[in-house]
């Protein structure tokens, strides 16, 4: 194919289009011929037609240039009369429309399809109205001041209890743990309740001597 | 009159908590990186030789003395000598500058813990930037884990002088973590025993997934090959042999008076030799496993740069010679750049400057530590796994338990002194000392939630506890040993666990250990002496990646200050009882 006016690969109109066949599909890989090349003009008519004035436009005014083994080429669109190229602005901005339909008849996608100077809108993120880590931060931090607030009341409960079933009894002992914990065989308990009045570490006689 | 004292339900609770104290953050972030920067394999020479000569004697030293005295640290040394109450003071101090850094930590665990449940991560993808045609450009410049890290994290501040406000959301997840520390230490060793079941033991269950997932990744092998491969002329660099002494004194959690505090809660009788060593060897080797899997996922991680440089380069080279696409392979590429460089000499000298050398040895070298390498390097190679999510919530969960574990030592440091202490417990409950505890501490800690946040984190992380805690496990050993005598002490011991003390721990405990420690002690005060000014590392948001900086002088204040505060306790409070004790005796007997 050759260019109308002899106008030079550099012209300011002209695109270069990359297509990474072989790494987007592996092994279904198609094979790039004059048919595949015949799809890709039809495919930039079709995104021409789409801008407001430039209905008319045909797949014989879309021209592909220096195709390489790559596969790689340049392209550009000429108006019905074949004078003149169309400016790159409408062209850029046609081919961004229809970018997703573009990809899908080659089965490519932005970055195995690659347009140079014609940059792709990226996909947003998912942005949900309530972030998600605020959903699960939520639910744990109302279990957790759920479980302290059970364990604080039944410390109070337990500690009122103690005092209305064991009055007089030294406030320390609230404070132990309900393990009764056992030395030498004896708990531990009744040797502070006397408050060290009597020390019941030394047995009287009678305990010591299993009964008869 | 002595009031029953709380006790573990089990030993089995004691162990488990001695293990879910020391085997914390540590053993995952700092040591894999210690053994990667002095000689792979040979580095488990000086770290073992270090273990059993200081570790092992100091941690059952103060196992011992915590059994023996069965008080809180203030108390137990006020037993020793009156004059010496002030180590207690000063394992206080530092507990609690400790606590109120280090539960920063778990707020950023559950960040990223409450982040993974999204798909695609967060920090796997770069945010777009104002009409969506690129990235944004400081995730551009740095990665995307990076900038998640920095950014949304962090949101950090130029330098540590523009403080910036209280970023809410790591606010928020301090609080919650303060609420679930409160949780597990509210009903004292009640509930402490139970929850330490959980802190100690799932950590190995995410370990162990970890580490059959972390082997059979892609480069797992690369990774593994490169850290156990031993360098033996490191084993005559003295770094080595000082790093793996401080790895060592401080994964044990020596000093705090942590230790003291859980065995004050044992049973006289409770063999706390056998403990002791149980402990230490299980922290060791906790390290030397999660080295193992931190190895094999730095493997996986670097041969996915590693490829995916290549494939850069592979792309450059296709685009720029028009080469028909899938012709080049990592196999070829070598020869194919000589045929091209000889081919189009001209072309292939533009191209030159941009074609990167892509080496798996540079991307195996990038050692990281500390918050970088939990948060940025892990959640890098996390992202690139299959079912990332999962991966993501099981690592933060694995982050989480062992963060919470050192916490409840940290915290039975400062509450056991305090609930020990006629005058306080008397007015108010446990409970109420607990709450007030933490409630402080959470205050304070909102500190670290501000955009300069983590240069102040970096403060307290290097300065709060390093020399203090070597000063007073120093007064510790020299108190056990010459101020209480240790025929004193060994016959205590004998009568109170009914085995004879090994002459191996009198030897450590008399000479070896107070040896190293000072040796420890000198090269730390010279080398913070010979480096003159401090310097810390800044991010610069412009270029995406870390400067160094000085630090200001109200900054060195502070760092002055941390030391000082605790380290003074010590004589301070020597000299304070000293001045007591005259005034009581000399008032009746002297004129002033």
């Amino acid at each position: 194919m050759e260019w109308i006016d002899g106008t030079s690969l550099n012209a300011e109109n002209a695109f270069k289009v990359r297509l990474s066949i072989r790494t987007a599909l592996g092994d279904k890989a198609y094979v790039w011929d004059t048919n595949e090349e015949y799809l890709f003009r039809a495919m930039v008519a079709f995104s021409m037609r789409k801008v407001p004035s430039r209905e008319a436009t045909e797949i014989s005014h879309v021209l592909l240039c220096n195709v390489t083994q790559r596969v790689s080429f340049w392209f550009v669109v000429t108006d019905p009369s074949r004078n003149h190229t169309l400016p790159a602005v409408e062209v850029q901005s046609a081919i961004r429309m229809n970018r997703n339909r573009i990809n899908n008849a080659f089965f490519l996608n932005d970055r195995t399809l690659e347009f140079l100077r014609i940059p792709s809108t990226l996909a947003p993120p998912m942005d949900p109205s309530v972030p998600i880590w605020i959903i699960v931060f939520g639910v744990i931090f109302c279990i957790v001041i759920v479980a302290t607030a059970l364990l604080v009341l039944s410390g109070i409960r337990h500690r009122r209890r103690n005092n209305k079933g064991l009055p007089g009894l030294d406030d320390a002992e609230d404070k132990c743990e309900n393990t009764i914990t056992v030395e030498n065989g004896i708990p531990c308990d009744p040797l502070d309740t006397k408050g060290g009045h009597i020390n019941d570490g030394f047995l009287t006689e009678d305990e010591r001597l299993t009964p008869l | 009159m002595e009031k029953t004292r709380p006790q573990w339900g089990n030993p089995l609770q004691f162990v488990f908590a001695c293990i879910s104290y020391a085997v914390g953050l540590g053993n995952v972030w700092r040591f894999p990186y210690l053994c990667q920067m002095f000689g792979g394999g040979s580095f488990l020479v000086p770290y073992i030789i270090m273990l059993i000569v200081e570790g092992m004697p100091l941690l059952y030293l103060e196992l011992a003395v915590g059994q023996r005295m069965r008080q809180g640290s203030i108390g137990a040394w006020r037993t020793i000598s009156p004059y010496l109450s002030g180590v207690g003071v000063a394992s206080v101090v530092v507990s609690f500058f400790l606590s109120m850094y280090y539960n920063v930590i778990n707020a950023w665990g559950f960040w990223y813990l409450f982040h993974s449940f999204q798909d695609p991560l967060p920090w796997s993808v770069c945010p777009l930037n104002g009409n969506r045609t690129g990235y944004d450009e400081e995730c551009e410049r740095a990665s995307s884990t990076q900038y998640f890290w920095y950014r949304k994290t962090l949101n950090i501040s130029p330098s540590i002088q523009e403080n910036g406000g209280v970023q809410w959301e790591p606010a928020l997840c301090l609080t919650l973590a303060w609420l679930m520390v409160y949780l597990c230490i509210l009903r004292g060793t009640e509930s402490t025993g139970k929850v330490v079941y959980f802190t100690a033991s799932l950590p190995y269950c995410v370990l162990l997934i970890y580490l059959i997932r972390g082997l059979t990744l892609h480069g797992a092998t690369n990774g593994l090959v490169y850290m156990f491969t031993p360098k033996m002329e490191q084993l005559a660099n003295p770094k080595a042999w000082i790093n793996a002494a401080t790895q060592i004194f401080f994964s044990l959690g020596l000093g705090f008076g942590s230790l003291i505090a859980f065995a004050s809660y044992n049973e006289p009788s409770n063999n706390c030799q056998k403990h002791a060593i149980i402990v230490s060897i299980i922290n060791s080797s906790t390290s030397i496993f999660a080295s193992i899997v931190t190895f094999s996922i730095y493997g996986f991680k670097a041969t996915f740069n590693y490829e995916n440089c290549l494939n850069k380069v592979i792309l450059l080279l296709t685009n720029s010679f028009d080469l028909e696409d899938g012709f080049l392979t990592a196999s070829n590429l070598e020869e194919v750049k000589d045929y091209l460089a000889s081919t189009y000499p001209s072309k292939y000298s533009e191209v030159f400057p941009h074609i990167r050398n892509c080496s798996l040895e540079s991307e195996l070298n990038t050692a990281v530590q500390g918050t970088g390498l939990a948060f940025i390097v892990y959640t890098e190679a996390i992202k690139n796994m299959e079912v990332s999510q999962l991966w993501s919530v099981l690592y933060f969960f694995m982050l989480l338990m062992l963060g919470m574990g050192s916490m409840l030592g940290n915290t039975a440091a400062i509450l056991t002194p305090l609930t020990d202490s006629k005058v306080i417990s008397s007015y108010l409950p446990k409970e109420a000392i607990s709450g007030l505890v933490c409630l402080v501490n959470c205050a304070i800690g909102m500190l670290f939630t501000m955009e300069a946040g983590n240069y102040w984190f970096d403060i307290f992380n290097d300065y709060a506890a390093t020399l203090s805690l070597l000063l007073i496990v120093l007064v510790e050993t020299i108190a056990v040993c010459y101020v209480y005598g240790l025929k004193r002490f060994e016959s205590d011991l004998q009568v109170m666990t009914g085995h004879a003390l090994n002459w191996y721990w009198k030897a450590m405990w008399a000479f070896v250990s107070p040896v190293l420690i000072v040796g420890l002690f000198i090269f730390y005060l010279s080398d913070y002496i010979l480096t003159g000014t401090l310097q810390y590392q800044a991010w610069d948001a412009t270029q995406g990646q870390l400067v160094t900086k000085d630090y200001p002088p109200y900054a060195l204040a502070v760092i002055g200050l941390l030391v000082a505060s605790s380290t003074m306790c010590i004589p301070l409070v020597a000299l304070g009882t000293f001045i007591r004790n005259r005034l009581k005796t000399g008032g009746t007997a002297s004129v002033a």
